[in-house]
Formats: C-alpha cells, structure tokens, sequence
C-alpha cells in the first residue's frame, strides 16, 4: 500500500504551533530562568498570544490535513474570542500569583496550553480532532483548578471537575462512536454527506444527543451545570475567570461546528433538545442563583444562565441567531473578567468571596464599586451596557424564529436574575463598610483590566455596530 | 457459530468483571477485575482480527496501567468503607437513572445494523502495518495532539505533586566538591587541661 500524506498547510496553522512553540518556551524558561520570572513568563505568554492573534487576523481561509484543520472566519472570531480571553486573564493572574508567591512557568505554560485546546476545538473539522482539543483543554483547566494544594475547597474543585469531567468525555466518545458505526467517517463533511442521503438510523440519532450532552457539560448547561458552582468557588480566582470565559467559547465554536457542518440534516432532531437545554439553563441560572451568599458561586450559576440564553441564540437556526451568538460571547468574556477581576482584587487579606464582605465598597472604593456595579448591571442586561445589547440580539432572533414561548421565557428569567446582580449593587450602595475593610492596594494589572473591560461594557452598550458587523461577517460559513 | 460462543464468552465475563470493579469491598480485588475485563476485552479485539490493539491491550493496559493502579491504591490510605456509605445515599438514585438510559440504549440499539466503514481497496496489510501507516500519515494531526495532551498530564502530574520542603538536607555535589581546605578545617590550638572551646 502507498503511503498517502494528506495535504498539510501549516501555514493555516500558524497560530496553533506558535502558541504550542510558547508552551514549550516558557515551561524551559521557568526551569532555568533567573529569580523573579514568573511576572516576566507571564508577560512573555501575554505577547506570544498577542502574536499569535495577529497572525489569525491576517491569515486566510484553508484547510489542513485532509479537512482534519479548517481555518475560516467563525475560527478565526472564536479564536480571537480566546486569545483576548486568555490574555486578560493571564494579566489578572499576575496579582494572584504574587500573593501566592509563585515564581514558576507552570501556571502559563497549562494556560497555555489549555488555550491550544480551545483553538483546536475552534478549527476541528473532525470528531478525533475535537475530542483531542477538547482534553487538551480540559486537562490543564483540571490541573488549574487543583491548583492551591493546601486548600481543601480548590482540590475538591480539581477532584470534581476532572471526575465529572471524564464521565462528559465518555459520553462525547461513545456518541462519536455510535457515528462513526453509523455513518463510516469521523469527518463533519463526510458524515453530513452520509446523513445527508436519508441514512439515518436511531443509533445516529442516540450519537448525536450524546454528542451535545457531552459538549453541554463543558458549557456547563443544565442539566449538566452540577459541577459548575463548587468548581468555581474552589478555584482559584483567576482560574475561575479563566475557565469561565475560555471552556464556553471553545466548546460553543465546537457545538457550532458539530451540529451546522456535520448535523445539519438532523435539525430537526437537535433543535428541541437544544431548546430544552436552553430553558434548563435559564432556570437554573436565574433560580438557583437567588439562593447564593458565595459571589464565585453566584457567578457559577450566572454563566449558567448567560449560557441559556446563548443556547437561545443557537437554537432560533438563523443568520441573526447565530449572529447574537457571537456577539453575546464577546459581551460575556469582558463582563466575567470584569466581575473576577474585582472578585480577585478584593478576596485578599481575610476579605473572602461572601456577598456580605462587599458591604459598603462603595464608601471606600467608589471607582471599583461604580465598575462591579456596571459589570453586575450588564449581566441583567440593563441598558445602555454591552449586556443589554447581547440579550436584546438574542431576543430579537428568538422572536424572529418564531420562539416566542421561549422568548417570554426568557426574558421572565432574566427579570428574576437581575434581583441577584443588584443585589451586590445595593450591599456596595447602601451597607455601612466594616471597620478597616478594603484597605487594599489597587495595583497596575487590576486597574488595567478594569479600564479596559468597562470601556468595552459603555462602548459596546451605546455603539454595538462594530460588534454587529464583526459577529454577523464570521457566522457566514453556516448559512 | 464458533466465533459467535466465543464473542458471547469473552463479553460476558467483561461485563462481570465491570460489574466486579465496581462492587467488590477490596480494593485490590477491583483493580484485579479490571484487569481481568482488559484481558477479556484483548479477546474480543482478536475476535475482530485486531491483533495488534489486542497485543497493546494487554501489555499496555494490563502490563502497565493497571499495575500501577494496583500501586497506587496499595499505598494510599483511603477509608473506603467510609466512601461506600456516603455513595449508598446515592444508590437508589442512581440505580434508577442508570436502569432508564439501560433501558433506553438497548431499546435504541436493539435491531440496528451498523455498516461499518468500507474496507479500503488494495494489497491487504497487516493491522500492524496499516494503523503505523495511517498514524504517522492522515491521522498525523491527531497523534501531535495526543503527544501534547500527555505533556500537559506530565506537567499537571509533577505540578500537584512536587513539594519542596523546608528543613529537608540534600545533597548538594557540586557545593561539595567546591569546599577548600580553608573554609572547611580549622586548625585550634588546644590548652593542655582545658579541652576545646567551640
């Protein structure tokens, strides 16, 4: 038998092996680097991701490895969706790393290449490939998760994520088996072709639901949220906001991927699961939440809810759905970093992460207390923030699509979660500070992104057509 | 026929053995149940003229792997008798669930007839000669990935576990050899009656 190789345009990858050559870089700099690098190995990660972002803006649509690899513009998005996320939080981490007196690569280096994971994911055009980037990715979040050894929350968080997390990956598995069996080929094309000519077969059918509950996990979509809320508060903070943001881009560009390139003939079977997903979530989000005294874990079932209503978006199967997607993405990154980045400035010294330890900030920190404020108000979606605008996108698409039940829906949950964000907005206002509270130093990195990520909030909120066009340009590989 | 009794032998004493790893009150006796469904599963892959997965099987999974599981449940100190009463709470519950996706899965699967990939056209290979030839070729994607997912294990194994204790004396060769005569003796001169002074 010739031996083939299959068509390989590393070209088009690019950016995977420059982030995969940085991984490696800085995992042999933390080995022989001089006192003191850890800061430096961060700034370091920082640009080599900010190259990597600019080579992804300027490289053009190809395939690689016999359709294995696909770089297009809903990739090229998603990986720019990730490289921000993943910048921003390696910035913030930088505070967290100081007070843990961590001075090695390790912690980048797992970021990293959690990050390659989440762009394999984004660019897989192939069941194997996915399910390769998607534990490329989930096991150095696992790792990160676990990372404060001595701290019974953050193991336990560790312990549950990698074991739920396994069970998720079996069920993806044997999903993308029972395809394979089904259809002959792990590529989304070819299996399209195959379904596409009527061969479907209630196997194919079990393969798929297996498929999405396998992804939904890692969206944390309930019914699969169970892990999210005690992974989050037993997290460390910045890895919180990390495996907040990165996890939900990559495993929604992987959902978009699976159902619009390999399932789209079985739309019909998808879509009301989809829809059900979506309803879960939104429930659980604005319900469970409600109940919460823990902020990270407030913030656990928030993304729960933010990801019903992305699911939302999904599942109105049209070109303005998609579009609110995107666009309601992009808001969530900047809104969660935001909310961390305040979590993270003010959980040191004794102040935990309990609601009751924000009281008064306002009286003490108006600035910090003003932007978790505008952080808090964009997630209920209260214009004229960036969270509004997403939301109303995603609405807009539902309605459209003709959902109104799940419209109404929506927009009830969303009144019942904004109780929660204001919440935190009133113990900040109107709660008299403790005696010596928020004393803490306001440094370079926290201001930095603080800035930044309420910019975006206010400019997003009142001029959301760069945002628009940006999302509506990369969904148009699916319609 | 032959083949069908065979598949049917190998089977169930996989599922048995499954169901044993999970249910036995020893420890040690699961991990030696798992190993017994590894060796069942080598079979069954022989069955399907697998032979070399079924030889990586067994020196893979059960050479290696599940002894070091049987290592490493060996040295750790867990109470499991108090981690089996907290997961009887959870039996019932879970019995149920798992009975209705049983139920469902057979109910699904049950008459479907799976094709399976078309045999590729050509000389016949060995199963040896064709997975090397296609995991260095097409699915050459795939395997850099797989080498990264087992760095990042690497890294994530030595991460949680490395701890430098202080107070613990290493050795240090290269400071060793680096020691003079002029910092390493003292020459003191000793007054007869009164001993040595430090």
């Amino acid at each position: 038998m010739p031996v083939q190789m299959p068509d390989i345009n590393l070209v088009t990858m690019l950016p995977e092996i420059l982030i995969a050559i940085l991984g490696l870089v800085v995992l042999l700099k933390s080995a022989w680097g001089d006192e003191n690098r850890g800061g430096k190995l961060v700034l370091m990660a920082i640009a080599g991701v900010a190259a990597a972002a600019a080579i992804t803006l300027g490289s053009g649509n190809g395939s690689s490895f016999g359709g294995f690899f696909i770089n297009d513009p809903f990739a090229r998005a998603m990986k720019l969706l990730m490289f921000l996320a993943t910048a921003l939080v390696l910035f913030m981490s930088m505070a967290f790393m100081k007070r843990n007196k961590y001075d090695g690569g390790e912690y980048q280096v797992l970021t990293l290449m959690a990050l390659l994971g989440g762009m394999i994911m984004a660019s897989a055009g192939d069941f194997i490939v996915l399910y390769l980037g998607l534990e490329l990715m989930s096991l150095s979040i696992y790792v990160l998760a676990a990372w404060n050894r001595d701290d019974v929350r953050s193991n336990e968080a560790g312990l549950k994520y990698f074991v739920l997390g396994s069970m998720a990956s079996g069920f993806l598995l044997y999903g993308i088996t029972l395809i394979y069996g089904t259809t002959g080929t792990t590529v989304f094309t070819g299996v399209a072709t195959a379904l596409g000519h009527g061969h479907v077969t209630s196997a194919t059918v079990l393969g798929v639901v297996l498929v999405l509950a396998g992804l939904s996990f890692k969206v944390a979509a309930a019914p699969f949220h169970m892990w999210a809320p005690d992974v989050y508060e037993g997290a460390p903070t910045s890895v919180t906001a990390f495996m907040a943001v990165l996890p939900k881009v990559a495993a929604f560009a992987a959902i978009f991927r699976v159902l619009l390139i390999a399932f789209p003939s079985l739309h019909s079977h998808w879509n009301p699961l989809l829809q059900l997903v979506a309803l879960f979530s939104l429930a659980v989000g604005a319900i469970a939440a409600i109940a919460q005294t823990n902020i990270k874990r407030m913030l656990a079932y928030s993304s729960i809810g933010h990801v019903g209503f992305i699911l939302l978006g999904l599942t109105a199967h049209s070109g303005l759905g998609y579009q609110s997607v995107v666009a309601y993405l992009a808001i969530y990154i900047f809104t969660n970093v935001g909310a961390f980045a305040v979590i993270l400035l003010l959980n040191r010294e004794g102040v935990g992460d309990e609601v009751a330890d924000y009281k008064g900030l306002a009286h003490k920190r108006p600035m910090v207390a003003f932007l978790m404020a505008l952080f808090m108000f964009s997630m209920a979606g209260i214009p004229p923030l960036a969270g509004f605008m997403g939301k109303l996108y995603v609405f807009m698409a539902a309605i459209q699509s003709g959902m109104m039940a799940l419209a109404i829906a929506g927009v009830l949950f969303s009144a019942i979660g904004a109780f929660y964000y204001l919440r935190i907005v009133k113990v900040m206002y109107f709660d008299q500070p403790a005696e010596g509270a928020f004393a803490m130093p306001l440094d370079l990195p926290a201001r930095a992104i603080l800035a930044v990520t309420g910019v975006i909030m206010l400019f997003w909120g009142l001029f959301p057509g760069s945002l628009l066009a940006w999302s509506a340009a990369s969904i148009k590989v699916f319609l | 026929m032959a083949a069908d009794l065979v598949f049917y032998f190998f089977s169930v004493i996989v599922v048995g053995a499954a169901l044993g790893v999970i249910v036995s009150r020893n420890q040690v006796h699961s991990v030696l149940f798992l190993i017994l469904a590894f060796f069942n599963t080598a079979g069954l892959f022989v069955l399907l003229q697998a032979e070399f997965l079924a030889a990586l099987l067994v020196i893979v999974y059960m050479g290696a792997v599940a002894v070091l599981f049987l290592f490493v449940v060996m040295m750790l100190d867990v109470d499991f008798e108090e981690l089996r009463r907290g997961a009887m709470q959870h039996l019932p519950m879970g019995i149920a669930v798992g009975a209705v996706l049983l139920v469902e899965f057979i109910f699904i699967l049950n008459g479907v007839h799976v094709d399976g990939p078309a045999q590729a056209a050509g000389v016949p290979v060995t199963n040896t000669m064709a997975i090397g030839q296609l995991m260095y070729t097409r699915f050459l994607f795939p395997f850099e990935i797989a080498s990264l997912i087992l760095l990042v294990a690497l890294i994530g194994a030595v991460v949680l576990t490395l701890r430098k204790r202080k107070g613990v004396k290493r050795q240090d060769i290269s400071s060793q050899i680096a020691r003079t005569r002029e910092e390493a003796v003292k020459l003191v001169q000793v007054a007869s009656g009164e001993g040595a002074k430090p």
